[in-house]
């Protein structure tokens, strides 16, 4: 009981100490509430059919209250030091990939896909928290002492590997947005370390002489579809290039001021059956037009930079690696995304960070901001050694 | 976080830290001073790269939105208001209900609405000649159409409005003809409930009505939208889920003008589960006939099967209006009719049984050994009690009386006389046993329970203990005992069948899903009675009795053909002094207080295939009220298997020599 209440001062000591107020990158918060407030507008309107319909009982309402609990798991990650984490994710890492090769066999399929795990009435994506997970394994093996600027290939195997195999279950379920979005988290994190010229090279020289295999064994026929829509979409309006061609009008239509709040007529007339998630941008495009694009990826944009700084400022090497995985994470997810939703990027599954509904995606978003920010936090703060 | 004591200002901060490293040069912090010396820059640097590498490509993407929404804007624009998808919902029709011979007694028309997209019409001035238009076409004056479209204001322009539902062919035709006139119009299909037997075993089909807000917000109609029809009453009520199938959807691109372009795609309606019931549509309008003009219900079932035949209930209601809709006038004179056509009185109104219940304390007396076959009761046409005379309905007495006589002709005292012995709580014990006060657990919605009572259900329920004399109205089916007619019948169904207590079964048959449901509804035991033999055939011997034999109350309806056999019973409504003359006290009494009139029979009693519970409310005497209608059910129903009962008509019909309890 003594031991207990000690334990809970010195929490709120830690919490309370100057430096960790001063050191708060209110940036940070600000931009995070930012882009959530304009993605819970979308959402609205996108799901305006289904509110009106039930008031009570929507998709919207369900995610105020993942909101909600995202604030709560924010709130509880800037408690805890990273250093904690670091000792953590191995198990951490171990764990979400039990969950993701669990989710294979026993998962409930949605439109014929295995990526989600019922837990006590929460349909919960492993996928999703494995990003985090793979974030803090590579950072942790990044920061071991041995492992020097520009590492050789002997150090990036081991990286390869961990960060392979979660891809390769998260493909079969299957779900390629999520899994090409963590290896080019990976490849971030190691591109921050240094990455030699010729291992560069031949990446890009794999790359190339992989596509054609790829292409013809490693792709579905759909996936290939898809590609071949971007090029060309209007080779296949009312297959293939529907999305595309949907989604190009949606945005378009918006013009300089967008057609406003709840005006949008691609979004209502339900043209798209993703408009809530993958294509929620094309929902604000409509509405808010140019101007609201521009405030949108700008919003963006500082985040990625505010947090960029972070990475910048960090004690330690691993609050470093940490930091720059997560805003990679955020940060491809939404070039992918909106790449995606204007025609410049093939259709994947990804979602728009902070804007697409999503109880899963939400949840790791806000505990990987309250980590940039726990980093943040803690940049002098030193422990007694 | 010892270390931090005695900082003060930013500047020392680095100093400090400085200091620290240098004077503490252990592995930490060592790591410090190589990543601090070697690894920073680099580090930087890498970040810029990326922070570049993301302005590029948003660049990119500002370029491309600019492209798209400022250089080609207006064509998309544009082309996002003259190319639109609409999704339409295509209804699923509704399984067809059939009584067990095949006769549908719920089928599936088409409805025709006539419907309005505001955002296809131009101007207010063009919405006013399109309303005119179609209020020459239709007959539907402009002030009617102008409260509907003020009724559906909330909703968004796109959305279409239903101006007029269920417009005639002729109609139909007409605005067919001008469709390229009347922008924003076009012409929704729905299949829609249609009878051929309108108000034909209403009460146990049920009928439609709209989904209402309440209904919309409950668990069981989560996949429901406002505007739905769903079942309201009957089965159509509690089968929902297998009537009603899955609807569908279509997408359509239209033009400008809300013109169907083309069918983008379209996933079909899955049409509701065809259903074929127990019912026999010649004995449920037999028993609809019998009930004519009067209040009260007819239920028929099969014995051997707990099937049920018939079930009717009066007065009955036209279900052809609920599909039409009724105005709020009608609406409200419908609620407000006080003999309720919408109540089911077969299963949701319970009545005291009266001497109905007599053979079931008859098997209680039999079992507990109060009185064997030939123990006399006298009976002085009276039963003293604390200082009362309990009467029996005949008063100048039966004399002395055994078990046979005292069902045959329902001697009162021998059951005062009996309960009393058995006490108030094995009677009850022995009447649920046979499912009296019980739900049955019908497929039909508001079962009521009906009451047995008890000595715990008295006193937690009123607070007052049992009094020994309620026992003695107890004894003879009066007082707080309340069954349904339903109940009756399966108690009595039981009763003849050799003791199986059936589940009421309503459904024969529902068609199978495409996922393999079994398709064939079973009969269900619900208990079988530990009774023996021989006091269920003592029993049945006293109720064959009843209709054949000279003093059984109900020897006016026996036939020649078939043996008949069978209980009535009166039901109290008001209760009669000590001293009172029987027949000037039921004369003196408004419609209203008169007693209700029971009579529960079956065919051929030696072996039985129907059983009929009849109860007419306020309809006097069992023998005269009630027993000549359970003889007509059970004779057209047994018309099927037995010839020879069809070619004569009436001949069982003989003028009711008194009127008995």
């Amino acid at each position: 009981m003594r031991g207990n209440n000690r334990s809970r001062r010195r929490r709120i000591k830690v919490m309370m100490d100057r430096r960790l107020v001063e050191n708060f990158d209110w940036s940070i918060v600000f931009l995070f509430f930012a882009i959530s407030c304009l993605g819970l507008v979308s959402l609205y309107s996108a799901l305006y059919t289904q509110i009106q319909i039930h008031p009570t009982r929507n998709l919207f309402v369900k995610q105020l209250i993942w909101f909600a609990l995202g604030c709560l798991i924010f709130l509880a990650t800037l408690f805890v030091d990273y250093h904690k984490l670091k000792k953590l994710a191995p198990w951490i890492y171990a764990a979400t990939l039990l969950a993701l090769a669990v989710v294979l066999i026993v998962g409930d399929g949605i439109k014929g896909s295995r990526r989600w795990l019922n837990i006590a009435g929460f349909n919960l994506q492993p996928s999703e928290f494995m990003k985090l997970a793979l974030v803090l394994q590579l950072a942790r093996m990044f920061s071991s002492q041995d492992v020097e600027p520009y590492p050789p290939l002997r150090q990036l195997i081991p990286a390869a590997g961990i960060s392979l195999a979660p891809a390769l279950l998260i493909v079969v379920e299957p779900d390629l947005g999520t899994s090409l979005c963590l290896l080019a988290v990976a490849f971030t994190m190691v591109f921050v370390l240094g990455i030699r010229w010729r291992y560069l090279l031949v990446i890009t020289l794999v790359g190339l002489l992989s596509v054609y295999p790829l292409w013809h064994y490693g792709l579905k026929e759909y996936q290939r579809e898809r590609i071949r829509t971007v090029l060309a979409p209007e080779r296949d309006p009312m297959g293939s290039g529907y999305h595309t061609i949907q989604s190009k009008v949606a945005v378009g239509s918006g013009m300089m001021w967008g057609k406003g709040f709840l005006n949008g007529t691609q979004n209502k007339l339900r043209f798209l059956p993703e408009k809530h998630t993958d294509f929620i941008f094309s929902v604000w495009a409509e509405e808010w037009g140019f101007w609201g694009c521009s405030v949108m990826i700008a919003l963006f944009f500082l985040f990625i930079c505010a947090s960029l700084r972070v990475a910048g400022r960090a004690k330690d090497r691993f609050g470093m690696l940490l930091v720059v995985g997560l805003t990679a994470l955020v940060m491809w997810q939404a070039l992918i995304n909106i790449g995606m939703v204007i025609g410049l990027l093939p259709v994947v599954g990804i979602t728009l960070p902070f804007v697409s509904y999503g109880g899963s995606s939400l949840l790791t978003l806000c505990a990987a901001v309250g980590l940039i920010e726990n980093v943040s936090m803690r940049r002098y703060a030193f422990r007694p050694s | 976080m010892g270390w931090n004591t005695g900082m003060k200002g930013s500047a020392t901060k680095q100093a400090e830290k400085k200091t620290r490293a240098l004077v503490q040069p252990d592995a930490k912090g060592l790591q410090l001073i190589a990543w601090e010396a070697n690894e920073r820059a680099l580090f930087e640097r890498q970040y810029r790269l990326i922070a570049l590498f993301a302005f590029v490509v948003l660049a990119v993407y500002i370029v491309q939105l600019w492209y798209l929404q400022v250089a080609k804007g207006p064509y998309y624009r544009t082309r996002s208001e003259n190319n639109r998808i609409r999704t339409e919902t295509i209804r699923s029709p509704r399984g067809i209900i059939f009584d067990r011979n095949g006769v549908p007694l719920v089928e599936n028309r088409p409805a025709f609405h006539l419907m309005l997209v505001r955002e296809d019409i131009k101007d207010a001035e063009a919405l006013n000649s399109v309303l005119k238009d179609i209020s020459v076409l239709t007959g539907k004056s402009p002030a009617d159409l102008a409260s509907v479209l003020e009724a559906n204001k909330t909703k968004r322009r796109f959305e279409p409005i239903r101006l007029v539902s269920d417009i005639d062919r002729d109609t139909l035709a007409r605005i067919e003809s001008r469709r390229l006139r009347l922008p924003g119009v076009y012409v929704e299909v729905e299949p829609r409930r249609g009878y051929k037997f309108s108000g034909t075993a209403a009460h146990v089909v049920g009928y439609l009505g709209e989904i209402s807000e309440e209904e919309l917000k409950k668990d069981a109609y989560r996949d429901y939208q406002s505007g739905e029809y769903i079942g309201k009453g009957g089965v159509e009520k509690s089968l929902e889920k297998f009537l009603r199938g899955q609807s569908g959807w279509r997408q359509v691109e239209v033009d400008a003008l809300g013109r169907h372009i083309r069918s983008l795609q379209e996933r079909l309606p899955i049409p509701g589960r065809d259903m074929w019931l127990t019912l026999d549509l010649d004995v449920q309008r037999e028993a609809e006939e019998c009930l004519k003009g009067k209040v009260g219900a007819i239920v028929a079932v099969a014995p051997d099967s707990g099937e049920i035949v018939a079930m009717a209930s009066s007065p009955s209601f036209d279900q052809e209006r609920f599909v039409r809709g009724m105005n709020a006038e009608e609406w409200k004179k419908f609620i407000a009719d006080t003999s309720h056509p919408l109540l089911n009185r077969a299963v949701s109104s319970a009545y005291p049984p009266g001497s109905t219940y007599k053979p079931f304390v008859a098997v209680a007396a039999l079992e507990e050994g109060i009185v064997s076959p030939t123990s006399i009761v006298s009976c002085p046409g009276f039963y003293p009690y604390a200082g009362r005379k309990y009467r029996c309905w005949r008063d100048t007495g039966h004399g002395a009386v055994d078990l046979h006589r005292s069902i045959v002709e329902s001697c009162d005292v021998y059951f005062y006389t009996v309960g009393m012995k058995l006490g108030v709580d094995t009677i009850a014990a022995y009447a649920k046993m046979f499912g009296l006060g019980e739900p049955s657990g019908v497929e039909l919605p508001s079962e009521r329970t009906g009451l047995i009572p008890t000595r715990d259900w008295k006193l937690s329920a009123t607070g007052i203990p049992w009094q020994k004399g309620e026992t003695l109205s107890i004894a003879i089916g009066q007082g707080f005992d309340q069954v349904t007619p339903l109940q009756a019948a399966m108690a009595y169904a039981a009763l003849v069948n050799g003791g199986t207590l059936w589940t009421p079964k309503l459904v024969t048959r529902i068609e199978a899903a495409d996922d393999g449901d079994s398709d064939v509804v079973k009969p269900k035991v619900r208990r079988k009675l530990p009774v023996r033999k021989e006091t269920l055939e003592l029993v049945k011997k006293g109720l064959v009795g009843v209709v054949n034999e000279g003093r059984g109350t109900a020897h006016g309806i026996a036939l020649k053909e078939v043996l008949l056999a069978g209980k009535t019973g009166t039901a109290q409504v008001v209760r009669m002094g000590e001293n009172v003359n029987r027949k000037a006290h039921q004369r003196s009494l408004a419609a209203h207080e008169r007693d209700h009139a029971w009579f529960v029979g079956y065919g051929p009693a030696e072996k039985p295939e129907i059983v009929v519970a009849v109860i007419v409310e306020h309809g006097g005497h069992g023998s005269s009220g009630a027993a000549p209608l359970a003889q007509k059910v059970i004779r057209k129903y047994l018309e099927k298997s037995h010839p020879e009962l069809r070619s004569r008509d009436d001949a069982g019909e003989q003028p009711v020599p008194e009127e008995a309890d």
